[in-house]
């Protein structure tokens, strides 16, 4: 086992996967000879070639559409997007044609693409680099969305996702890329998507997040044991299709609820996992299932960040609202 | 006759264009150290293009021309008309930056009162934006240009082709300005276009195309004046590629070293368009050292009380986060 940041995890996931499956491709802005602008590609294309890892024009709609004809006929493409609010050039791409390539084609083809995107915010990106646009992936259809929020998952999760036969949008969240390490074994291994993972087992609420909230809201729990409250946290993992039956176990039992994410307010991923609490455990809640999230404003320019973002103590503040209901 | 006589420029007028080059440059200089020094978050720098940007720009008229201009763009800016102290107030990303109030990435320059469109972080989007300009401009029967420019490796976006098409069809006033600096981040040329020049792409347009010198300001601002021209009297639009090279890495952030060698920006450097166009001036005897010495006295005194200005006034507050989301 080695001890790696998220981003070196990330790194060699791909590498595994380049090695293990020669139908795997990486391509995108800068990917190749630089190694990516965050470095997630650093040395891949010296390992193994032009032909694997190589560099695209400055292009998004058209990385996106190379990669479904690529699909089409047995690779597995890997490309990245360089910052994912570019992802609005590639919009078409990716929901009106390589989700419905499999429904369209009547089960003929399919799309086994794993599109790579930093994204989130805290690290002073603004104006369209930190924005959280995981809602609008997880509303289409034939999409799976996955978000890691530790160096093994991430690992794991993008085995997983590059071997998924569906495409899978896999955000990384640029905070997290360096701000700690894990054990992550060298060999390769999965994490099955659309599972959900208990992060901290607690009795008195179920915090629910995802990326970067997933650290925010163990930190909160933390705080909270220290006034007796105990805090289970769920990390989902994968945002679309989410595991309804992890997270209603834990508030069945908890009997409270708080859902953390990082995005906007309205129309959220978070609004979507209450209202399959309230379906599937209205019996069981003590009080309303309550949100944490950002404002419904444009992303923070850089000084109103950390104001901004949610964070531990807006976690602490909800808990104990659903506490004391 | 000399080079600039024969493109229709005064001594006094090629003076003031060496005065915008040699403060754009000077401004991007000190952006740098503020930068290494913690004070301003990013720099994406003008360095090798600013005798493209001042030219094109000179050949444009001031006040009633539209500009959408591009992230390298000081040098345009600045003969558009923005001031050091502005740059300085969005480089710091302060509540009076007339910018953006601090809200843009630094270097997306707009200005209402200069006629500047501020572009969006994602490449190439102010092309059509620049083109809506353009068909405003004539269906009001304006005399006047809508101006945008763009790198090379964004040429390869979908909105330049659905922009530059658009503008042909209907022979709009628009002057579409590439600055070739060779590289798109670390993608150098070879492997963001097939084509010899992006100039090229016009025919497919149906409209004027033209490659030039970007280190040269006389033909710079010779092909922009004569688009101004066949813009103005509805001959349409035109595509202008400079040739530049970017002498710094593509931003703060970035490490030049991972994908080029110093002996190739070394090569560039030795032609880089300021120091050629500086001893042009001084062989005709239009900068002379007093000249010289008192501009670049002048200009770094502006730099100064610009810089300690803009670090002097407040950030905006985070009460005005929900300030211009909606009406
Ligand atoms: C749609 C989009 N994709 C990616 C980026 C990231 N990016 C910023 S500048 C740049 C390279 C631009 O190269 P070029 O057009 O040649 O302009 P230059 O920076 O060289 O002046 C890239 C890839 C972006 N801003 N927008
Ligand atoms: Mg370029």
């Amino acid at each position: 086992m080695a001890q790696m940041t998220m981003i070196q995890a990330i790194t060699d996931a791909l590498r595994c996967e380049l090695r293990d499956d020669e139908n795997v491709l990486i391509f995108g802005e800068d990917v190749g000879k630089n190694g990516g602008v965050f470095r997630a590609t650093e040395g891949l294309q010296d390992e193994f070639g032009e032909d694997r890892v190589f560099d695209t024009p400055l292009a998004e709609s058209g990385i996106g559409g190379l990669a479904i004809g690529l699909a089409t006929q047995g690779f597995r493409p890997v490309p990245e997007i360089q910052f994912f609010g570019f992802v609005y050039e590639v919009m078409d791409s990716i929901s009106g044609q390589m989700a419905r390539m499999r429904y369209r084609s009547g089960n003929s083809e399919n799309a086994p693409i794993t599109i790579r995107s930093p994204f989130g915010g805290g690290v002073h990106t603004p104006e369209m680099h930190a924005d959280s646009l995981e809602g609008l992936m997880a509303q289409q259809p034939g999409l799976k969305v996955v978000i890691p929020s530790n160096p093994y998952d991430a690992k794991g999760l993008l085995i997983s996702s590059i071997r998924d036969n569906d495409p899978v949008i896999y955000l990384e969240h640029m905070k997290l890329y360096r701000s700690f390490r894990d054990e992550v074994p060298e060999d390769s291994y999965e994490v099955e998507l659309g599972k959900a993972k208990i992060t901290r087992e607690g009795t008195d609420v179920t915090l629910i997040a995802y990326g970067a909230m997933v650290q925010a809201s163990v930190k909160a729990a933390e705080e909270l044991e220290k006034d007796g409250i105990s805090a289970e946290v769920v990390d989902l993992r994968t945002i679309a299709p989410f595991d309804v039956e992890t997270v209603v176990e834990s508030v069945k039992k908890t009997g409270r609820a708080v859902v953390v994410q990082e995005a906007q307010r309205v129309a959220g991923i978070a609004s979507q996992i209450v209202a399959e609490i309230q379906e599937r455990a209205i019996l069981h809640l003590e009080a309303p299932v309550l949100r944490v999230t950002a404002p419904d404003t444009v992303y923070a320019f850089t000084q109103a960040e950390e104001v901004w973002l949610p964070n531990h103590k807006d976690i602490v503040a909800k808990v104990n609202d659903v506490i004391n209901y | 006759m000399t080079k600039h006589k024969a493109v229709g420029l005064t001594d006094d007028e090629v003076l003031a264009m060496y005065r915008l080059v040699l403060a754009a440059r000077r401004v991007d200089e000190r952006m740098w150290i503020l930068n290494r020094a913690g004070k301003i978050p990013f720099v994406v720098s003008c360095q090798g293009q600013e005798v493209a940007q001042v030219a094109a720009s000179f050949a444009l008229e001031k006040g009633s021309d539209y500009t959408a201009p591009y992230y390298r763009d000081v040098g345009v800016v600045l003969a558009m008309g923005m001031t050091i102290k502005e740059l300085m107030l969005q480089a710091y990303a302060k509540a009076s930056d007339p910018n953006s109030g601090g809200r843009q990435m630094p270097g997306h320059f707009g200005c209402k009162r200069l006629k500047m469109l501020s572009g969006s972080s994602p490449v190439t989007t102010q092309i059509p934006h620049a083109v809506g300009i353009g068909l405003a401009l004539k269906m009001n029967k304006e005399k006047a240009v809508s101006f945008v420019s763009l790198g090379e490796g964004s040429s390869n976006q979908g909105d330049f082709h659905e922009g530059l098409n658009f503008a042909s069809v209907h022979k709009l006033p628009a002057i579409v300005f590439v600055e070739n600096n060779q590289y798109a981040i670390s993608v150098g040329l070879d492997k963001q276009v097939a084509c010899k020049q992006i100039s090229d792409r016009a025919i497919g347009y149906g409209m004027h195309g033209e490659t030039i010198d970007g280190n040269d300001p006389f033909a710079v601002y010779k092909a922009v004046k004569d688009a101004r021209t066949r813009a103005i009297e509805g001959e349409g639009p035109s595509l202008i590629e400079a040739l530049t090279y970017r002498l710094t890495p593509h931003s703060s952030d970035d490490n030049d070293m991972t994908y080029r060698t110093k002996e190739e920006v070394d090569a560039a450097k030795a032609r880089d368009g300021f120091i050629t166009f500086r001893e042009y001036l001084v062989e005709q005897n239009i900068l002379t050292e007093s000249v010289e010495s008192d501009m670049e006295q002048a200009i770094k005194e502006e730099i100064n009380q610009a810089t300690i200005e803009a670090e002097e006034e407040p950030y905006a507050s985070a009460e005005t986060l929900f300030d211009a989301v909606y009406q």
